[in-house]
């Protein structure tokens, strides 16, 4: 029971240079956070199930239930929704386990803890992301390998698709990640949370092309979906495990590879500034 | 208004309305370096809203505030490694990491944090350094906030009730912690209900009512404690006699010379610190700081 040496003597200033190469970078810390985040989501027992289970569940379902093929494409149905339910369950794993998940950590006063310590709010996104990135690929593994076995989901083997597999991952993920912590700040509890989140995460699901043809939907439905980023993420996803002839049925009769990167490096652009526009740190009164 | 003497903390003309209301009303305080203040005033008089201000929590709508030389408006990095907090609400999160872990991490923060088993000790947590957060008692919880705030070694120590669901032992416990950590020369600013724990704890106690300071002092003095009237009692053969007086001594001396020996139930008592505060918090407004 002792208490170890007296304070520093008082210094005249308060800024960093007082103690030069003395500070832990932004992205150290916010590595060590990443994998603070990433070992609570895993000893989550509950969550954890049921964030891998649901788009598990859907994969299982819709293969069980569609036999068919797209017109006369000879693309069979469940082909097609595999790469819509993993575009989906990315934006499950970032956009809606952020949006709760900061909700959370503003209600319970983790942020506020956080902001009374001299670590860079980079830190704490930079956590974030970095578990948001884990748990996805975990979510992306599982739904790759279920898809393979189950549903005859074809994994490509040209290195030029697992290219654009990797990119559409990592701009969907980063800008879900970015578009749930930028939503978590309208939600006023944690318990609303799950609430504000999930409505933006099923219609999307719904008119992207997730759970119908997204050529089949109406046109106005259609022009909705393009200015979101889900519509994107699944067409990117589509061009890797779908035949190439297959993309004459796409709305611009192609896979738009360039305009996805366009539309998604935008969205990352204009999340990044929603996030830093409208951070709070505290609860709203 | 000029401090004689080193200053950790010096507020002047501080304001703040919520929606019209002003909960700190153009307060002035000076906390010196090295002492424990206690801030204390029932609930809605701006204790809680002046310590976070002091904080950098909360924007003031007026006045000047300097916390350890710089404006806690600013609150720069440097300056965040330097002060410590423990907030009044506790903080629920990081549920699934265990005390070890949570403190290890925080540690990372400071550029001189004292070691996490070892404030573990001082705490009192050292058998449940292992447990997850959310298997703990509020009072341990509560133990891992202080845990937390003192683990930066601060110069300044912010306490908002610290002690609120503590059981009389694990309070006690926490008394000494607070006592060797001002031993060791940390500043500490402390808001409290419990008037013990002030008059246990505080080199001075500040009175806060409606947004303003109205009294300071050492908790011996303050409010005139030590010279306001005292009561002296005592057994005058079968009944019991109390009298309020400016000058206890004489009465004394007067009785004494009445008896032969001892005066039967003799006592002097002055107004309880508890006294003093209830006068202070229903004084008028222009009860006058100081």
């Amino acid at each position: 029971m002792t208490v170890s040496a007296s304070p520093r003597p008082a210094a005249s200033g308060g800024d960093a240079a007082r103690l030069p190469g003395a500070w832990p970078s932004a992205v150290r810390l916010g590595l060590l956070r990443g994998g603070l985040e990433i070992r609570s989501f895993f000893r989550q027992r509950e969550s954890v199930v049921f964030t891998f289970a649901l788009p598990v569940i859907l994969l299982a379902l819709f293969g069980e239930i569609f036999h068919g093929t797209v017109g006369h494409t000879g693309v069979q149905f469940r082909q097609y929704f595999a790469a819509g339910i993993i575009a989906s369950g990315i934006m499950s794993t970032s956009f809606v386990n952020l949006g709760i998940g900061v909700t959370v950590d503003r209600d319970d006063g983790t942020l506020l803890r956080l902001y009374g310590t001299p670590a860079p709010a980079a830190a704490y996104f930079i956590g974030k992301a970095i578990s948001a990135l884990v748990v996805s690929l975990a979510e992306v593994i599982i739904l790759l390998i279920l898809g393979a076995t189950l549903l005859g989901l074809h994994l490509p083997t040209a290195p030029g698709h697992w290219v654009t597999f990797a990119w559409v991952f990592l701009l969907g993920v980063s800008t879900c990640a970015l578009l749930g912590v930028a939503i978590s700040s309208l939600a006023r509890t944690q318990r609303s949370a799950s609430a504000v989140v999930t409505l933006p995460y099923l219609v999307l699901s719904f008119i992207s092309g997730v759970y119908f043809v997204f050529s089949s939907l109406p046109a106005g439905l259609q022009h909705i979906a393009a200015l979101f980023p889900l519509k994107w993420m699944c067409q990117g996803l589509r061009s890797v495990f779908l035949p190439g002839s297959f993309a004459y049925t796409e709305a611009g009769h192609s896979w738009q590879l360039d305009r996805i990167a366009l539309v998604l490096a935008a969205w990352l652009a204009a999340s990044l500034l929603l996030c830093v526009r409208t951070f709070r740190w505290q609860r709203r009164a | 208004m000029t401090p004689s003497r080193d200053t950790a903390v010096t507020v002047r003309g501080l304001r703040k309305t919520y929606s019209g209301r002003a909960a700190v009303d153009h307060l002035d305080l000076d906390i010196y370096r090295g002492e424990v203040y206690a801030l204390l005033g029932p609930n809605g008089a701006g204790k809680t809203t002046t310590v976070e201000i002091l904080e950098g929590h909360r924007h003031r709508d007026g006045g000047t505030v300097d916390v350890l030389g710089e404006d806690p408006g600013r609150r720069p990095r440097g300056w965040r490694a330097r002060i410590g907090i423990v907030l009044q609400s506790q903080a629920d999160g990081g549920g699934e990491l265990t005390v070890r872990e949570i403190l290890g991490h925080f540690a990372r923060y400071y550029p001189q944090a004292r070691d996490p088993d070892e404030v573990i000790e001082t705490v009192g947590l050292t058998e449940q350094a292992r447990t997850r957060l959310r298997q703990l008692s509020g009072g341990q919880r509560r133990r891992v906030d202080v845990a937390l705030g003192i683990l930066g070694r601060p110069e300044l120590l912010f306490l908002d009730e610290p002690t609120t669901g503590f059981d009389p032992a694990a309070r006690r416990a926490f008394w000494e912690l607070i006592t060797r950590l001002a031993g060791a020369g940390t500043t500490i600013v402390l808001t409290t209900h419990y008037l013990e724990e002030a008059e246990a704890l505080a080199d001075r106690v500040g009175v806060l009512a409606r947004g303003r300071l109205v009294a300071s002092g050492t908790p011996a003095e303050i409010g005139g404690r030590n010279t306001a009237e005292a009561t002296v009692s005592w057994l005058d053969g079968p009944r019991a006699r109390s009298v309020r007086t400016d000058t206890p001594t004489r009465l004394v001396a007067e009785l004494a010379a009445r008896h032969d020996g001892e005066i039967p139930g003799l006592t002097v008592t002055r107004p309880s610190l508890e006294d003093t505060y209830l006068a202070l918090i229903g004084a008028p407004e222009n009860g006058g700081p100081r």
